[in-house]
């Protein structure tokens, strides 16, 4: 076991599968010689070649694209867009082609691709570097949707994505790359080498996909999240003294339906948190299937916390951003009602 | 063994450490290019996408069919906008590592193509700027402080804090929004001329791309559109050599200059020195007139070099030799220009060092006055309510909603998160 970092974490997952795998590309703007803005592909080209870790034009359209191609052509390529807010120019390979490839060719064709993206906001990164785009993606029937919160699922799951035969969209929430984030911004930040998410394996090892973690245990109440947020309800449960379970969701699609619902059965209430603005956000299926399994067991509205139906603005996010505050709030709510 | 193939992944000539080599720089001598008429067909100047207009010569001097002839004291002009830039950016990068803005982005070494083009355009052009063209700000005559503000997202923020420091806008002024993601403002210049065509108006308008991001499909987009409809259109490569980590191959300058694209389309591409003011004034004036004359768009690649880093969250000596800029053969443009002026006996090494400081003490002063309107710090700050406006032009009932419960929950002291904001440092 090593202490890592999310970065350190994810570098790990393309080190081991590069080494295990002779299939395994990887391919982004920046992510070669210089080893990625986020440095999460840093010392990969220089030991795998630049043959295996590709720099790109700017054109993730085309990152996306050619990925599928490859993957098609019997490679599983791994590729970066450098911020999930630059994702769009490829949009229409991803929703179009990557998630139809093997239906549409009823199996003949598929394209194993891995498209890893930092979301998330908390670094100043106004509304074209902190987009949370997770529904548009678990919307579309054909891909896999995974967005871990912690070093260990980090690379657990990288690995599953990339041994995996379907397309997945990697969501990395950027902010907790260096450490757990709590919502508290004007506190010091924590690393991730005091946390025991931070210990992880050097070799290989996988976390599976379409499974959700129970990452407190509780009786009052159930908080579903995923990404920072799961940090950021651990701090809410603190603040209002709620004994509440946290899952951590994990896997946007497929989505582990059984782990949800038996909790939610159990304590009654739920809330359901996201950093991506609230309308039409996952949160809405998180609340529905919610709502279809557990209902006769229900002793409150279910309540989201979300971001604002607005862009991510510069000046306020920690306005914007759906802090331990609010959730707590949400927490009292569906704990006090009767 | 038979042939097989092998991809061929482009590499920079230097790297950290390395001397730096721009041997494949293919650069004409000032003055040899010819300058065609500007109704000419494309396909009858497609040499001017393979050769380098240049006016300005080794000796300083002026030289050529596309010397534009400027009066001494538009010179003069030139070389006070490029400095005022130049030090505007100084001093904002400066304010960046104090921690007092959240990020920034120079123009260093590349004032010339912001300023010489602003001013050969008219006033009632309109431009679609990327992030690395605050010259035409300055060109237009906007107060410096308006620019520090947006940076600053204090409550004189032409942006209302929604944006990222430079990611300006000036309706007035004619200078669109500038959206943060790369390229799609290409296209979007060419819609704008065509409108303009449609309306039957002399305006016609003019876009900047880097060649990095030259590789996304919008500029595709761009340069179909303006070809298919003849829009009055300028649109503007500007090839620096570097996009972050990236050099220019990787956007596939090996095999053809940027500008040879511009044949490919129907559209004439003309490759410039982009640090001679004069040669980007001149090749600038000549694509205006082609476009108000019904000629259509115009691609012109600035061969230029990013002397700064991508931007403040960017580490240059990671990837490219740290001397490289000097080895740079077209040289700085401001002292470029300050020679020529120098040479006609119309500027001197005295009145460009009083010029300094009277802009130095310009953009202190500027400083000064953007503070008092807020800093991320203190004083006075915007209003967060008002990030619920906007979003359409009525809010929307669940904005509503959510203005109030923002407003409850920053009303009760039991709830902290609602705070002031506070700085998290980006990268």
């Amino acid at each position: 076991m090593a202490r890592m970092n999310m970065v350190q974490a994810l570098n790990s997952a393309m080190d081991v599968m590069l080494a295990r795998d002779p299939r395994v590309v990887i391919l982004g703007e920046d992510v070669g010689y210089f080893g990625g803005v986020f440095r999460a592909t840093e010392g990969l080209q220089r030991k795998h070649g630049e043959h295996r870790v590709l720099d790109t034009p700017i054109a993730e359209g085309g990152i996306i694209a050619a990925a599928i191609g490859m993957g098609a052509n019997g490679l599983k390529p791994v590729a970066e867009i450098q911020f999930a807010d630059y994702i769009y120019p490829g949009f229409d390979q991803v929703v179009s082609e990557l998630a139809r490839l093997r239906y549409r060719s009823a199996g003949d064709f598929s394209a194993p691709v891995t498209i890893r993206t930092p979301c998330g906001g908390g670094i100043r990164g106004g509304q074209t570097h902190s987009q949370s785009p997770e529904a548009l993606f678990a919307h579309v029937c054909g891909i896999k949707v995974v967005m871990p919160s912690n070093p260990y699922d980090a690379k657990g799951l990288l690995i599953s994505s990339i041994e995996g035969d379907d397309p997945v969209v990697f969501f990395e929430p950027k902010r907790i790359y260096n450490g757990p984030f709590d919502g508290e911004p004007h506190k010091p930040a924590s690393p991730w080498s005091t946390h025991p998410r931070g210990e992880v394996p050097e070799g290989h090892f996988t976390v599976p996909i379409g499974r959700a973690e129970i990452v407190r245990e509780g009786s009052e109440a159930t908080i579903l999240a995923y990404g920072t947020m799961v940090h950021v309800a651990e701090a809410a449960v603190k603040m209002a003294r709620v004994d509440a379970e946290i899952i951590d969701v994990r896997t946007m699609a497929p989505l582990d339906v059984d782990t949800l619902c038996t909790s939610v059965c159990k304590t009654g209430r739920c809330v359901v948190v996201h950093e991506a603005t609230r309308f039409g956000g996952y949160g809405a299926e998180l609340v529905a299937t919610v709502q279809e399994q557990c209902f006769w067991n229900l002793e409150a509205p279910i309540q989201r916390v979300a971001g604002w139906d607005t862009p991510y603005p510069h000046a306020f996010e920690w306005e914007y951003f759906p802090g331990p505050g609010r959730i707590a709030a949400a927490l009292k709510l569906v704990t006090e009602a009767r | 063994m038979p042939p097989r193939s092998r991809l061929h992944v482009p590499s920079p000539p230097a790297r950290p450490g390395q001397e730096p080599d721009f041997s494949y720089l293919q650069i004409s001598p000032a003055g040899l290019v010819g300058r065609p008429d500007v109704i000419a067909a494309a396909r009858e100047i497609e040499e001017l996408s393979v050769q380098m207009v240049r006016v300005l010569g080794e000796d300083h001097r002026a030289v050529g069919p596309w010397n534009p002839h400027l009066e001494p004291e538009e010179l003069q002009v030139g070389l006070r906008h490029m400095l005022l830039t130049r030090l505007f950016d100084d001093r904002m990068q400066k304010i960046q590592r104090q921690g007092r803005i959240s990020f920034y982005i120079k123009s260093t070494g590349e004032e010339a193509v912001a300023v010489a083009q602003g001013m050969a355009l008219q006033p009632g052009d309109m431009l679609f700027p990327s992030y690395r063209q605050q010259g035409l700000h300055v060109v237009r005559g906007r107060n410096l402080v308006d620019l520090m503000c947006q940076c600053l997202s204090n409550t004189r923020d032409m942006c209302k804090g929604r944006q990222m420091p430079i990611m300006y806008h000036w309706g007035s002024g004619k200078i669109f929004s500038i959206s943060g993601n790369l390229a799609t403002q290409f296209p979007q210049a060419v819609g704008w001329a065509m409108a303009a065509a449609i309306k039957g108006e002399d305006h016609i308008a003019a876009s900047w791309i880097g060649e990095g991001s030259s590789a996304e499909a919008d500029f595709h987009h761009a340069m179909t559109f303006a070809a298919v409809y003849r829009a009055p259109v300028i649109l503007n490569l500007v090839n620096n050599q570097w996009a972050i980590s990236t050099f220019q191959g990787f956007a596939g300058g090996e095999q053809r200059t940027f500008a040879q694209r511009g044949p490919g389309y129907g559209i004439p591409g003309i490759r410039v020195d982009g640090n001679d003011f004069l040669a980007v004034y001149a090749v600038t004036q000549w694509a205006a007139q082609r476009a108000r004359q019904s000629g259509g768009p115009t691609l012109i690649e600035h061969v230029t070099y990013r002397a700064a880093a991508h931007s403040t969250s960017d580490d240059p000596s990671r990837y490219r030799p740290k001397e490289e800029w000097r080895a740079w053969p077209l040289g700085d443009p401001i002292g470029r220009l300050k020679q020529h002026l120098i040479a006609l006996g119309e500027w001197s090494e005295e009145r460009h060092a009083k010029l300094e400081k009277e802009l130095e003490a310009h953009v202190t002063a500027c400083w000064k006055e953007a503070e008092t309107f807020g800093t991320l710090s203190g004083g006075p700050a915007l209003d967060p309510l008002t990030m619920f406006e906007d979003v359409l032009k009525e809010m929307p009932p669940n904005l509503a909603r959510q203005r109030e419960e923002l407003r409850a929950l920053r009303d009760t002291p039991a709830l902290p998160q609602a705070a002031t904001p506070t700085l998290v440092q980006k990268g």
